[in-house]
């Protein structure tokens, strides 16, 4: 397991003792983490453990439980393209294979570049507008294959 | 003078360019000078098609254009859209489109109208009139107007909320919560998302409302993570409220406290189950629990909690504004009330109608709908998410209500139809449908688990035209098994659209050649 940087012992030591007088602080406390580091580090574990009174299984338990937190950092940019029936009656799996072609990369993937992260998504209330994309936190809708590909570009302009 | 322009920053309207079109209006107005332009984003007032749908006020109420895109704002302006100016755009008062004439909106009263980011906007349309009531009555009496008005669970469960808030207020506990289940995961559902987003108030008017009502003092919205739009929605609103004080520790001046915050998710499509919901609230894994207990007499941290979809909480202040009675004359039989449908994948005219209980799957389909958005014949519809029944259009005749539904097989859930035109191959939905519980299995119970997994390869068996009518028969067990013996609604249900499937749509699973 490697460990943390000094940094980000302090960041992680800084929310947990922000947060464990909540109610029921964990889901929190791993939220804060991944906002602040852009991942759950394993190394993250025994530190919230210790900090929250909870064994490392407990919080293992719970990182591993929930999809939105993941174990290694993502790539610059996060597209998340909805895959549930809503999407799929739009062409949601048609879209699914374009971007993993012009990505090169399957779903949970990352491009060798660090650019782009590929990751499935399974509703995102958007039903009505549908195939639907999120990415880096902003939604899209009705989004064609040639749609993607202008997204793409653009987030690809950004710094 | 100032011309107020109404743009949706509803995360479905964003999603098709609002935001654009609202920076393209502030751009031109400012070049242009006078008059000035006070740009409000509003919520969505459903009809996504027509999304950006911009409205200004004038002297005659209200006109709409719609959809703008960024590209269309120099012509509306050169057309003198800011006093209602002729344009191929130009759709008139929104109230007289077809689409919301025949709708009967109560919860979404002031959806799409309302600025969802201010209290005083709230107040002077009614807003927490509702509240005043309850805070002149008994908790009992509150209770018991509820339980009158007929409100069920608009969740999917649709137990009747009066009994439950019942038990929580006869319990004695130093500690009661009010949890809302804001994690909408079901696959053609936005109800919630588009309330939280447009009205957010009547949300937090409802959870106080049943707080000061059973005797709770803290309530909780557990908000799923993927609606980043609406979180922004409910944290200012909430924080509006509390500077207003509507919320903390004397509610508008009553000396009863209710505190409120949201509590964001991580993406388990389970903790829309009421029990997984209160495990993730404190901050465990969202495995579900054996009941009883039941929430109501021991649920979030050991004490006696409601836990209440949005669209329920929501429905309150209503119902305390105009009665019960007012509330259960609409709908019919057990399903009293309306009901906020959302039409939603392969349609024309998608998005919400709100309509007392009662019309058809055809009208909605149709008269509302428009038909596929692909214009090819809809084959069949899911209705009430990924654990509903695929209903064939030989029964687009049933009314949509709870009873009606169940009577055919099917459920209504949270209200969601995706729609499927006639190239939709139901054996891979059925597929999918077992891939789905797959992944969002909490783990706890085997049928589900397990069941789910072998659902998937049993179905793959067929399709590659291994042993075909053996494992039908295999699969249709394996339903069996897994609506008898899981635990909760995810595996008890997941069958669903699998079994409908078969039923309806048999010879979709058939060996295919090749993928």
């Amino acid at each position: 397991m490697q460990t943390l940087n000094p940094g980000d012992t302090a960041t992680v030591r800084r929310i947990v003792s922000e947060l464990k007088g909540r109610p029921g602080p964990l889901l929190e406390v791993l939220h804060a983490v991944q906002a602040a580091l852009g991942f759950v580090p394993a190394a993250a574990v025994p530190l919230v453990a210790d900090g929250l009174n909870l064994s490392r299984a407990e919080v293992h338990g719970v990182v591993t439980f929930y999809h939105f937190f993941r174990d290694s950092p993502a790539g610059k940019h996060t597209i998340s393209l909805c895959q549930a029936e809503a999407c799929q009656s739009r062409g949601a799996g048609a879209l699914a294979d374009h971007a993993r072609t012009r990505l090169g990369v399957d779903f949970h993937g990352t491009t060798p570049d660090g650019r782009f992260t590929l990751e499935p998504i399974y509703c995102l209330g958007n039903c009505a507008c549908s195939p639907a994309a999120m990415i880096d936190g902003r939604l899209h809708g009705r989004v064609t294959p040639e749609r993607f590909d202008a997204l793409i570009a653009d987030e690809a302009q950004r710094p | 003078m100032t011309v107020r322009v109404y743009v949706p920053g509803d995360a479905g309207a964003t999603s098709v360019g609002a935001d654009e079109t609202a920076r393209a209006i502030a751009q031109e107005a400012a070049r242009r000078g006078a008059p000035a332009v006070e740009l409000i984003r509003n919520g969505s007032r459903g009809a996504y098609w027509l999304e950006p749908l911009v409205e200004v006020t004038t002297p005659a109420g209200r006109i709409a254009y719609g959809p703008v895109a960024a590209s269309d704002v120099p012509g509306l302006f050169a057309a003198d859209f800011l006093n209602g100016g002729k344009h191929p755009l130009l759709l008139g008062p929104p109230e007289s489109l077809a689409w919301f004439a025949g709708q009967q909106r109560l919860t979404f009263e002031r959806v799409g109208i309302v600025d969802p980011a201010s209290v005083a906007d709230y107040v002077a349309h009614g807003g927490y009139e509702g509240l005043t009531r309850a805070l002149s009555m008994t908790g009992a009496q509150v209770v018991q107007a509820i339980t009158t008005s007929g409100l069920r669970g608009r969740g999917g469960a649709a137990f009747p909320t009066g009994i439950k808030w019942k038990t929580v207020l006869d319990q004695a506990s130093a500690q009661k919560y009010v949890t809302c289940n804001a994690d909408e995961g079901d696959s053609g559902t936005f109800s919630d998302r588009m309330l939280m987003e447009g009205d957010p108030f009547t949300l937090i008017e409802g959870m106080t409302i049943a707080g000061v009502a059973v005797g709770a003092t803290q309530g909780y919205v557990y908000l799923r993570a993927e609606y980043p739009h609406a979180h922004r929605a409910l944290r200012t609103a909430i924080a509006a409220a509390y500077q207003a004080h509507y919320l903390g520790p004397d509610v508008a001046g009553s000396g009863k406290r209710f505190d409120l915050e949201v509590r964001l998710g991580a993406g388990a499509y389970i903790c829309g189950e009421e029990t997984s919901m209160l495990e993730s609230l404190e901050g465990k894994r969202g495995e579900v629990r054996v009941r009883p207990p039941l929430p109501a007499i021991k649920g979030l941290f050991g004490q006696p909690t409601i836990v209440n979809n949005v669209v329920t909480l929501a429905s309150v202040p209503w119902i305390m504004v105009h009665g019960a009675e007012a509330y259960a004359n609409f709908g019919t039989g057990k399903s009293r009330g309306t009901l906020p449908i959302q039409l939603a994948g392969n349609i024309k005219r998608g998005g919400l109608v709100e309509r007392a209980f009662g019309l058809s799957l055809r009208e909605l389909l149709y008269d509302y709908g428009g038909g596929s958005a692909s214009g090819r014949p809809i084959r069949a519809v899911q209705v009430g998410g990924p654990l509903g029944a695929y209903v064939p259009a030989s029964q687009f005749d049933t009314a949509v209500d709870y009873e009606a539904l169940s009577g055919i097989g099917a459920l209504l859930g949270h209200g969601g139809i995706v729609v499927f035109d006639d190239t939709v191959d139901m054996a891979r939905m059925a597929r999918y449908a077992m891939e789905f519980c797959a992944i969002e299995s909490c783990g706890k119970c085997t049928p589900c688990r397990i069941g789910s997994t072998r659902g998937v390869e049993v179905i793959d068996r067929i399709l590659a035209g291994t042993d075909g009518e053996r494992n039908v028969k295999l699969l249709e067990e394996l339903c069996d098994t897994m609506v008898q013996g899981s635990l909760c609604g995810l595996g008890g249900m997941a069958p669903f659209p699998v079994q409908s499937a078969l039923k309806h749509f048999r010879e979709d699973f058939r060996a295919r050649t090749r993928q």
